[in-house]
């Protein structure tokens, strides 16, 4: 029978492309959150794979905190359009205005906490019942304990007391009117399993996960690319370095590891040798208490 | 490299979560940042040692509430294997949880503490075990450094467990003497059990045989979404998209289709795009037919010569997991793979002690964590196989339709 074995990326993606048609049959309005992220980039793959030669069952969404990197930005303008798929894009900027919202002060002004308004509005505005979104387990233990379809009230809160048992492979969609899903096709993937089915398949990333130059503030430990949504202060030690982004988030709170791995190969080896983890590593706006997350996704966010 | 997916069955007292704790600190898959979190933490910080058991500690929410999510995963990974933990909390919803940890796991390691034996715990937990068919079992006893690593208490332990074992018909059997605290016979072969002839736990872990637990004889695939393009240039494309659950494909072979009996045969498979001769369990495919049949989500296509069951009065046993208690006459959605029906569960004709297997008389009501033999009758037929013989065919879930929760794993008999 050995050559009916599947390795862990074949198994993994068999999974996934499982959960993108469980979406496809039991909603009739799924959205994908797309960030322009590696992950939501892989889930795009995943749901060609899933669904080609038909056109996807939903469209991409993408909520814009407006301090997003521009490469991330292109890059996501060039996969809609290459892929022939529609985008949707809906602005913090917009909803912070017509809202009257109270933007976050500080050095690092955040708005990671807005982008969930955005988010409901968003949600509202299309009457999504199902987002699907590349969130993993391993990434935080908030996460560890999400279901792969999560379900959220019409507030979109994710209450720990509401998650349905899930068994086997059967999944239960099931809502009622002003509540919506939020679907982790890749929940049991690993950050490393993530980079592996990148080089096996092929799959094309911005720029910025690549080594480059870019201007740094050193800021306790960690690398922040300076931009006009930070505050400098005259003790800040600012200058440029080799780097790379180990995730894409908004540039408030995404850090930047030095690095000269330039492909795929050097990045894997480097992601196999860190002691550090990706959250740890990389975002700033998980490190404000123990459980930032589990605070976040209560209100909403994924 | 493959992945294994295995559920630790034990409470925080038989070092469950120190034993979880170990695998990953010792397999480098804890990280240094979330090492330093727990040692914030560690209570025992005064001698240097650190609380692996903290690696698999709860929410707030969690804690604040008094309540237990029912599962959380944790993943480490060696060059041999990928592995799945389903990390089940213990205490009083224990059943309910397991069930669901154990749902998709091809093992159970079950802990048994050195000091005390086999008790009602380990039996429940084996019940469970042989109740979800879980293939392989591995026997942790724990806290041998407690017991002096004494043979002899080791002994006694795996000659009660056998008797367990068989009673239950429980296949595949492992047993192993460890001590998670100090990680004796975790990664490595300790010296501390030097009569003990088997090796590490991450070694057996390693190296049980999963891609044989796959059935590759009776082929199911359960149609999950009908692609039809409809565009100029594919005007007559229409892919059934699905995952094969069990056994193999291939182009030319006859099928039907369950439950309507409708017959044609195998036209085309496509990977990812790619036309393929054949498609095997677990690929998810798209499957073409030569004839333009009515099939939709929710139809199995089999092969011609390899039919399953297609019934609506189903014999179950069934893990109730509904806060409000079952009561015979209601009716729910059963939802088996992609196929969900209207049932309505008729009669409770005993109730499964979960701590001696013995049948209890039929209570008016099943609550929370019940297990118990019910008759369910469907509103429209429902192909499956019996969960012993197809795990991934016979097992479902009842669904509240006035509260969409699922409230019942159903294992068809």
């Amino acid at each position: 029978m050995s050559q009916h074995r599947l390795d862990y990326l074949d198994l993994l993606e068999s999974e996934s492309i499982h959960i993108f048609r469980e979406v496809a049959g039991q909603f009739e309005r799924p959205a994908l959150l797309f960030s322009g992220g590696k992950d939501s980039i892989v889930l795009v793959h995943l749901a060609l794979k899933a669904f080609r030669p038909g056109k996807f069952p939903f469209p991409l969404v993408h909520i814009d905190t407006g301090h997003n990197f521009q490469e991330a930005l292109d890059f996501r303008d060039h996969l809609a359009n290459s892929i022939g798929e529609k985008l949707i894009v809906r602005s913090v900027a917009d909803t912070i205005k017509e809202k009257n919202l109270t933007e976050q002060k500080g050095k690092f002004a955040s708005r990671n906490a807005l982008q969930t308004y955005t988010l409901l509005d968003t949600i509202e505005e299309f009457k999504f019942d199902a987002c699907i979104g590349g969130a993993r387990r391993d990434e935080e233990k908030a996460r560890a304990k999400e279901r792969i379809f999560s379900v959220r009230d019409e507030f979109g809160q994710w209450d720990p007391k509401l998650q349905r048992p899930e068994l086997w492979n059967t999944y239960n969609g099931r809502i009622h009117k002003g509540e919506n899903v939020r679907v982790f096709p890749i929940s049991n993937w690993t950050e490393l399993d993530i980079w592996n089915y990148i080089k096996r398949n092929e799959i094309e990333l911005p720029s910025i996960y690549f080594a480059h130059d870019r201007e740094v503030l050193e800021w306790q430990g960690q690398l922040v690319a300076t931009s006009e949504f930070i505050q400098l202060d005259e003790t800040d030690k600012v200058s440029v370095k080799k780097v790379r982004y180990r995730t894409v988030g908004d540039m408030t709170c995404t850090a930047a590891v030095e690095s000269t791995a330039s492909n795929i190969d050097d990045i894997i080896t480097e992601i196999i040798a860190t002691k550090t983890s990706e959250r740890g590593e990389t975002r700033i706006d998980d490190r404000v208490s123990e459980a930032a997350m589990e605070d976040r996704k209560k209100n909403g966010y994924f | 490299m493959d992945i294994l997916r295995f559920i630790t069955a034990g409470s925080v007292d038989d070092g469950k979560s120190t034993l979880i704790g170990r695998l990953l600190y010792d397999s480098k898959s804890i990280m240094i940042d979330q090492l330093e979190a727990i040692e914030k933490q560690s209570k025992n910080k005064e001698d240097g040692e650190i609380d692996l058991a903290l690696l698999t500690d709860g929410l707030r929410a969690e804690r604040e509430q008094g309540i237990t999510i029912d599962v959380a995963y944790k993943y480490f990974s060696t060059p041999k294997r990928k592995f799945i933990i389903a990390d089940a909390p213990g205490h009083t919803q224990y059943t309910r949880n397991m069930v669901t940890g154990a749902s998709n796991s091809d093992l159970a390691i079950i802990l048994v503490d050195a000091r005390n034996g086999v008790v009602e715990q380990t039996r429940r937990h084996s019940i469970i075990a042989s109740l979800l068919n879980l293939p392989h079992v591995v026997v942790a006893i724990n806290k041998m450094d407690l017991v002096n690593n004494s043979q002899d208490v080791y002994n006694n332990i795996v000659i009660d467990y056998a008797e367990v074992a068989t009673s239950l018909g429980l296949m595949d059997i492992k047993y192993i003497p460890i001590s998670a605290i100090n990680g004796d016979n975790i990664v490595e072969k300790s010296p501390a059990f030097p009569w003990y002839e088997g090796e590490s736990l991450l070694h057996i872990l390693e190296n049980v045989e999963v891609a044989n637990d796959i059935n590759y004889t009776d082929a199911r695939f359960p149609v999950q979404y009908v692609i039809r393009p409809q565009t100029e240039a594919l005007h007559d494309y229409r892919g059934y998209a699905g995952k094969v659950i069990s056994g193999i494909y291939k182009k030319g072979d006859k099928i039907t289709v369950q439950p309507s009996g409708l017959e044609s045969t195998i036209s085309a498979i496509e990977i990812g795009g790619k036309e393929v001769e054949e498609a095997f369990a677990p690929q998810s495919v798209v499957l073409h037919l030569n004839d333009d049949i009515d099939i939709s989500r929710g139809d199995v296509i089999v092969l011609k010569d390899n039919q399953p069951s297609v019934e609506n009065e189903l014999d179950v046993l069934l893990c109730w997991m509904g806060n409000k208690p079952l009561i015979p006459g209601n009716k729910y959605l059963l939802q088996i793979n992609s196929r969900v029906t209207r049932a309505v569960v008729k009669e409770i004709e005993y109730k499964l002690d979960v701590n001696s297997l013995l049948k209890e008389p039929a209570p008016e009501q099943a609550g929370l964590n019940d297990i118990v033999k019910v008759k369910i009758k469907t509103a429209s037929p429902v192909p499956f196989d019996s969960y012993k013989k197809l795990r991934v065919n016979g097992g479902a879930i009842l669904i509240d339709e006035t509260s969409n929760v699922t409230v019942g794993a159903c294992m068809i008999q």
